[in-house]
């Protein structure tokens, strides 16, 4: 079947759809094309997807290595090299190549999810002042620093050692660890691959959202939103449940990672490798080469940034909770469901025509969703898959999922990463006031903190997709399974 | 102002076209763009302390994103946001070079409403190009 029509002729009218939910550009639109490229969406999804995504997969599709298809998900739009929601899985036997643009700047930019045994009941009467002592105890916005201070030589053991260097100096429990993709901590990261000035800029962050689409979020669990009860109550879910989600990552750290190597493939990919490419932020290397083992060295420490991030800000989180409900973390059943991770590289087994191989599988702006029975999903979760843990906008609500045999045959075990946004942060700022956002938002049960008004009116709901929408598509594609549908009451943003 | 924000060139983050006569009129623009784009008011940032910031490059685009690089880095690593810059480019052989004198402060919650983080200045649609005698430059912020 082909498309027709729409403002974006010049696309969809080659745009073939190949499956209920997935959508084929072939290699012929592009010259050096060397795999099709592959689009999970709706039909609605794939009318509202911005031009540039369309011409974002089709460069992806042209790096060297790329195997079966250059795939955008469902909450695609457009990025720097790799449109957001992007996936490229490379050939690293035969050179195949590692690019920071199929990363994102800000790596392992992810979601953390936390159960409570509170119940809707237990948090409204103290939901203002739970969200105000959040707010204040976790720091977020420009220029924010956190309460960890550590030398130059500690950061370095911070980024090889991720989540597992906070457990040791107290900031969670042990179990945490378990419930964090890599188990916290990613294997084979080298200090000496970053930069002073990386180091410099993460130093004072750790334990920070951020700002931007970052935030942390009190969510409620109704009935009716629970879709499969079974795997909802193994997993410590029960109706009018609170729990609590959050989005960051590397801070400055990441940023300045993949900025200085960005520029160090600039510089060899020509000249070194004769590799072209159709867009400067695809700079690459292949993966079996000086600099792009260097950068994957230098990446997964980033990863190891915002594990340890995203740790510490739990242990925050588990603070506040004990001072305003007068109990221990352990009493309110603070515990992990688990810890994702957006923008990332990681080597993987798949299989392909039946062979078992290793590959480098790129995420950007988009989820890991292995199936039962993977090694690396922890045993609590081996028999049901990964959780997936999907944010939307602060309006509308969020999802946890799990990850598919599906996913993994398909998307190299890869699924949609957020709602993703539909309008420019320019455009969202003349529509909305962030004052007005607020009180609108407060009289609708959601009460919001940011540190921008600005910011907060960049973040609206309607300058994202219909979240639903975005999550049925994998859904019904069979790339990550619905299990709970979380509905926002109390937030802050940086 | 020397410098205007760009609704449709970026979903996620933030694009400015910024103008100069000179390239050191457009670096001008270009890094009082980002400082613009993390506080809502520039006059409130006062040239209190100095930083140098010496850089070569044999392509001028790149000189731009390495300068704009620095401010970022600056912003992070001693939380220093620049409000007057004194900018200085010649051309040495085959290469620019710049002096900057970047004077700010501080950035202080009190004292400065704040805006959003800049993270990274990108190479999306990065340009630097000449235009009618006139200088411009497109940037693409990863916030």
């Amino acid at each position: 079947m082909v498309i027709f029509g729409g403002d974006m002729s010049r696309y969809l009218s080659i745009i073939k759809k190949v499956g209920d939910y997935i959508w084929e550009i072939p290699t012929s639109f592009k010259e050096g094309m060397r795999v099709p490229g592959r689009i999970y969406a709706s039909e609605s999804l794939i009318k509202d997807m911005d031009e540039q995504v369309y011409d974002q997969i089709t460069n992806v599709a042209t790096l060297p290595g790329i195997l079966k298809y250059a795939y955008c998900m469902p909450d695609g739009h457009s990025g720097y090299g790799f449109p957001i929601g992007g996936v490229a899985a490379m050939n690293v036997e035969e050179n195949g190549v590692i690019s920071p643009g199929g990363i994102g700047f800000d790596i392992n930019c992810g979601m953390r999810l936390i159960l409570t045994n509170l119940t809707y009941n237990d948090v409204k009467p103290k939901l203002k002042e739970l969200v105000d002592m959040l707010f204040e105890r976790v720091p977020a916005g420009v220029g924010s620093t956190g309460f960890v201070k550590i030398t130059p030589s500690q950061f370095r053991e911070v980024v090889e050692y991720g989540a597992k260097w906070c457990i040791e100096r107290g900031y969670g429990w042990e179990e945490d660890l378990e419930r964090t993709e890599e188990y916290g901590i990613m294997k084979g990261a080298n200090s000496n691959k970053i930069s002073d000035r990386a180091i410099q800029r993460g130093l004072n962050q750790i334990g920070t959202l951020g700002s931007g689409n970052h935030y942390l979020e009190i969510q409620w669990v109704k009935k009716e939103n629970i879709f499969d009860e079974y795997i909802a109550d193994k997993m410590g879910f029960f109706p009018d449940q609170i729990v609590v989600m959050f989005h960051c990552g590397s801070r400055g750290f990441g940023h300045q990672v993949a900025t200085d190597y960005l520029q160090i493939f600039l510089n060899v990919m020509e000249r070194k490798y004769r590799i072209k490419i159709l867009d400067r932020e695809l700079a690459c290397a292949p993966f079996n080469s000086p600099e792009g083992q260097d950068y994957f060295e230098a990446m997964k420490c980033g990863i190891n940034m915002s594990f340890a991030n995203r740790q510490t800000i739990l242990h925050r989180v588990r603070e506040v909770f004990s001072k305003i409900f007068n109990s221990d973390p352990e009493k309110l059943g603070l515990r992990m469901v688990y810890d994702v991770a957006h923008n990332t590289a990681k080597l993987e087994e798949h299989c392909i025509d039946g062979v078992k191989r290793k590959v480098l599988v790129h995420r950007k702006g988009a989820t890991r969703a292995f199936g039962p029975g993977r090694e690396e999903v922890p045993d609590i979760y081996r028999d049901i898959g990964q959780p997936v843990i999907i944010g939307g906008s602060m309006e509308t609500g969020s999802y946890l999922l799990l990850g598919t045999k599906r996913a993994e045959e398909e998307t190299f075990g890869t699924t949609a990463h957020g709602s993703g946004r539909t309008m420019s942060r320019t455009k969202a700022r003349k529509i909305w006031r962030g004052e007005r956002l607020q009180q609108d938002m407060m009289r609708r049960g959601i009460y919001v903190r940011s540190v921008s008004y600005s910011g907060l009116a960049e973040e609206a709901g309607g300058a994202y997709k219909d979240i639903d929408e975005v999550i049925n598509a994998t859904h019904y594609a069979g790339i990550s399974k619905k299990i709970i549908r979380f509905l926002p009451i109390g937030n802050i943003k940086g | 102002m020397p410098y205007k924000y760009i609704e449709d060139l970026s979903i996620a983050d933030v694009a400015f076209e910024a103008y100069g006569e000179s390239l050191e009129e457009l670096f001008l623009s270009c890094a009082l763009a980002i400082t613009n784009t993390m506080i809502k008011d520039l006059s409130k940032v006062e040239p209190i302390f100095l930083r140098n910031i010496v850089l070569e490059n044999d392509d001028i685009e790149m000189l731009l994103f390495n300068f704009l690089q620095e401010l970022i880095f600056y912003k992070d690593a001693e939380k220093l946001l620049f409000s007057s810059l004194k900018i200085k480019l010649k051309k040495v052989n085959t290469n620019y070079k710049l002096e900057c004198e970047a004077r700010g402060e501080e950035l202080n919650m009190a004292k400065h409403e704040l805006l959003v983080d800049v993270k990274a200045v990108t190479l999306h649609h990065f340009q630097v190009k000449l235009s009618e005698g006139r200088w411009m430059a497109k940037v693409v912020l990863d916030v």
